[in-house]
């Protein structure tokens, strides 16, 4: 077994589109270590759920992969065939989405559904799988898992589809979980729930987690190491707790600020000036730079780097560490 | 601090919708609330307990099964449409997704000078097109964008001129209705400062709904719960959020996922279980499912919201729990 569950290295994805290239994912590298929770935070569009659609080999027509490479456990997934991902996918490494009712099949019972998954890839017998699908569903929390068997998607609540797509996804005990804004649509009660649960599960079974949030608290309470993105880059990366502390980048900093703090009330919030910038239209130097307080002259005409500023702590700007 | 004046009060407001097999939806449950003029009162609590329906009950936009409300003393329930009007004008909405709200084959211009010239405000064209431009000019909407379409904007622009549609009338009341949850936070930050910087500019008092007790925290003067149709706990923010009384409230604020990874695993609390139906609300405390604290008069006895250490509590058991 690889020690990484998941190496990333200079993966570039995007659209073919009539007005060009869209480069959603942009020299990305990033490494989940075994039983780790890894995550990915920035604001919508920067290509959070590209990388996940790429590890995954879910993307469609006219998104690719375009460079790069992406090891599971050590064997190369860039280059494979559907078929030859398929008995990966749900084996080795599953999904969970934000609505999980979009893929849940609305007209099979939740059970059946889950119990056909596992037939796919381990060979047992029909009363087998029923017994190991029921012992999961009672795993993630839902309550009469016999009578939840038969229930259809549109019968449960937005928190009991989430734990069913869960039990869905960790049924074949798979070494990667990515989960992409999985409690985005739940209400924060309900989230808590879901948020332990993942974390539990990970602990329980050794499972590497890839957790995609625009929630810097979710981030926060679940995440070993944490990736900061913006336009498709890495802008910054170190593990949670010097990320919390001491974040470097002016785009991180912008992000944190953005968090309402309960303890204290500002008469304004800061906010990060203008919009994020059209792939298809970047600035010359630094993505960032047109929305940025602490852009010079450099951040107009250069593209920074990503360079370590201790170790495991990345940060991509001419200007770090400046207030 | 100036005393008080009400400008909206709802008294045991229902309002209750058909469901299958001639049962009620129980959406709103005898709510009593008052909104105090140029304040923001935020009505917080998870997806389906009612928010909504309360705060388009509370403007008229749905007529309640039962109660009264009253806008600086008139009772606006019985009135008949022509009488509504005038009030009607004072009364507005920002949705969430402005985007539903917004005609998309009208321009900017035409969507912001609707509400104006459907009152007649504006002498001729030209003075419409002048009070447009005053608006966006208020929201931050460029005036080089007037004659685009809603979708050549963002979602934060269009927020933005959902906003100005909503000032338009000169109103004194504005039912926000999730108005940031589907923007990104830089985006969101830049919302809630123009809300409150409006607020203050025109006077304005807001009923703030929000699901999001990090942006209601900013946002309030008072904050109302909201569970299963019914209110838990009424108090003023900072209070609220430091020491609350109800069970519920506790539980809501424990939740949060907050911005530090040195607050993990600090055994708080979860909430356990799912939020009952409100087709069959639970007798008694609509909570007592999910409270750890019930008793068996929790489960037969609605509490009724009385004061306690300056919130107004629903709860048999505050303040010895
Ligand atoms: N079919 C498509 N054609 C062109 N661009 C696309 C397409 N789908 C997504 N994109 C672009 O790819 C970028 C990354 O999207 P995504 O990974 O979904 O972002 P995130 O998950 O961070 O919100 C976005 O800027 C989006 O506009
Ligand atoms: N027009 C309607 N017909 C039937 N049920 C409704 C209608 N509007 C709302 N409801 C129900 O009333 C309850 C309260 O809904 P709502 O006020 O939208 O809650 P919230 O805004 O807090 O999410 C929910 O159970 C919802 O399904
Ligand atoms: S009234 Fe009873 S059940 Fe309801 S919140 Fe209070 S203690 Fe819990
Ligand atoms: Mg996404
Ligand atoms: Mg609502």
């Amino acid at each position: 077994m690889d020690e990484m569950t998941l190496k990333i290295e200079h993966l570039c994805s995007g659209f073919f589109t009539e007005r060009g290239y869209v480069p959603a994912v942009d020299d990305v590298s990033l490494l989940i270590p075994r039983g780790h929770v890894v995550g990915i935070v920035g604001e919508s569009g920067c290509g959070k759920s590209m990388i996940a659609r790429s590890v995954m080999g879910l993307l469609k027509y006219p998104g690719r992969i375009t460079g790069g490479s992406i090891r599971l456990d050590g064997r190369e997934l860039t280059g494979l065939t559907d078929r030859e991902l398929q008995p990966i996918r749900g084996r080795e490494m599953a999904m969970i989405f934000q609505e999980p009712m979009t893929s849940l099949n609305p007209v099979i019972p939740v059970g059946k559904q889950m119990r056909e998954a596992l037939l796919l890839h381990e060979d047992i017998s029909r009363s087998a799988a029923k017994a190991e699908v029921i012992r999961m569903l009672s795993h993630v929390g839902v309550s009469e898992p016999e009578k939840r068997y038969n229930a259809y998607p549109h019968e449960l609540s937005g928190g009991l589809r989430q734990r069913v797509m869960i039990a869905m996804a960790m049924i074949c005990k798979p070494k990667l979980l990515i989960a992409d804004e999985p409690t985005t649509a739940l209400d924060v009660t309900i989230e808590a729930q879901i948020l332990r649960l993942i974390r539990d599960l990970s602990r329980e079974t050794g499972m590497s987690v890839l957790l995609i949030s625009h929630n810097l608290g979710v981030i926060a309470q679940m995440c070993d190491t944490v990736y900061v993105m913006y336009a498709g880059k890495i802008v910054e990366q170190a593990d949670a707790l010097t990320l919390f502390d001491s974040y470097a980048h002016p785009y991180t900093r912008g992000l944190m600020d953005s968090v309402v703090r309960l303890d204290a009330t500002p008469r304004r919030l800061p906010a990060i000036g203008g919009v994020v910038p059209n792939l298809l239209r970047l600035p010359a130097g630094c993505a960032f730079a047109p929305r940025c307080p602490h852009a010079v002259e450099r951040c107009q005409a250069e593209r920074p780097a990503l360079e370590e500023l201790s170790p495991g702590h990345w940060c991509r700007c001419f200007e770090r560490g400046r207030e | 601090m100036m005393a008080k004046e009400i400008l909206l009060e709802g008294r045991h407001l229902v309002r209750e919708f058909p469901a299958k097999g001639r049962k009620k939806v129980h959406a709103v449950s005898d709510v009593d609330l008052t909104i105090y003029a140029g304040e923001t009162l935020a009505l917080v609590g998870e997806s389906g307990c009612g928010k909504s329906t309360l705060g388009r009950t509370l403007i008229g936009l749905i007529p309640p099964t039962s109660g009264t409300v009253l806008f600086e003393g008139t009772d606006l329930t019985g009135l008949r449409p022509g009488a509504f009007a005038p009030y009607r004008r004072q009364m507005q909405l920002i949705f969430q997704d402005p985007y539903a709200s917004l005609d998309p084959r009208m321009t900017v211009r035409d969507i912001v000078a609707e509400p104006l010239v459907t009152y007649g405000l504006c002498p001729d064209k030209a003075a419409t097109t002048r009070r447009v431009r005053e608006l966006l000019d208020a929201v931050g909407i460029p005036e080089e964008f007037l004659y685009r379409y809603p979708h050549q904007f963002s979602g934060g622009q269009r927020q933005r001129i959902g906003i100005a549609r909503a000032i338009a009338l000169h109103p004194r009341l504005i039912v926000c209705d999730e108005p940031v949850s589907a923007l990104d936070v830089s985006v969101q930050s830049q919302i809630l400062n123009l809300l409150k910087d409006l607020q203050e500019r025109f006077g304005l008092t807001y009923l703030f709904i929000s699901h999001d007790l990090s942006v209601v925290r900013f946002m309030a003067d008072r904050v109302a719960v909201m569970f299963l149709g019914k209110l838990c706990e009424v108090g003023d923010t900072a209070s609220l959020y430091t020491r609350p009384l109800h069970p519920y409230t506790r539980f809501l604020l424990d939740a949060i996922p907050r911005a530090d990874p040195r607050l993990r695993d600090t055994g708080r609390a979860l909430l356990q279980g799912e939020i009952p139906s409100p087709i069959d609300p639970p007798a008694g405390c609509r909570f007592h499912t999910r409270c750890p604290y019930a008793t068996d008069r929790c489960r037969t006895e609605a509490p009724a919201l009385r004061p306690l250490a300056g919130h107004e509590v629903a709860c048999h058991r505050a303040g010895e729990v």
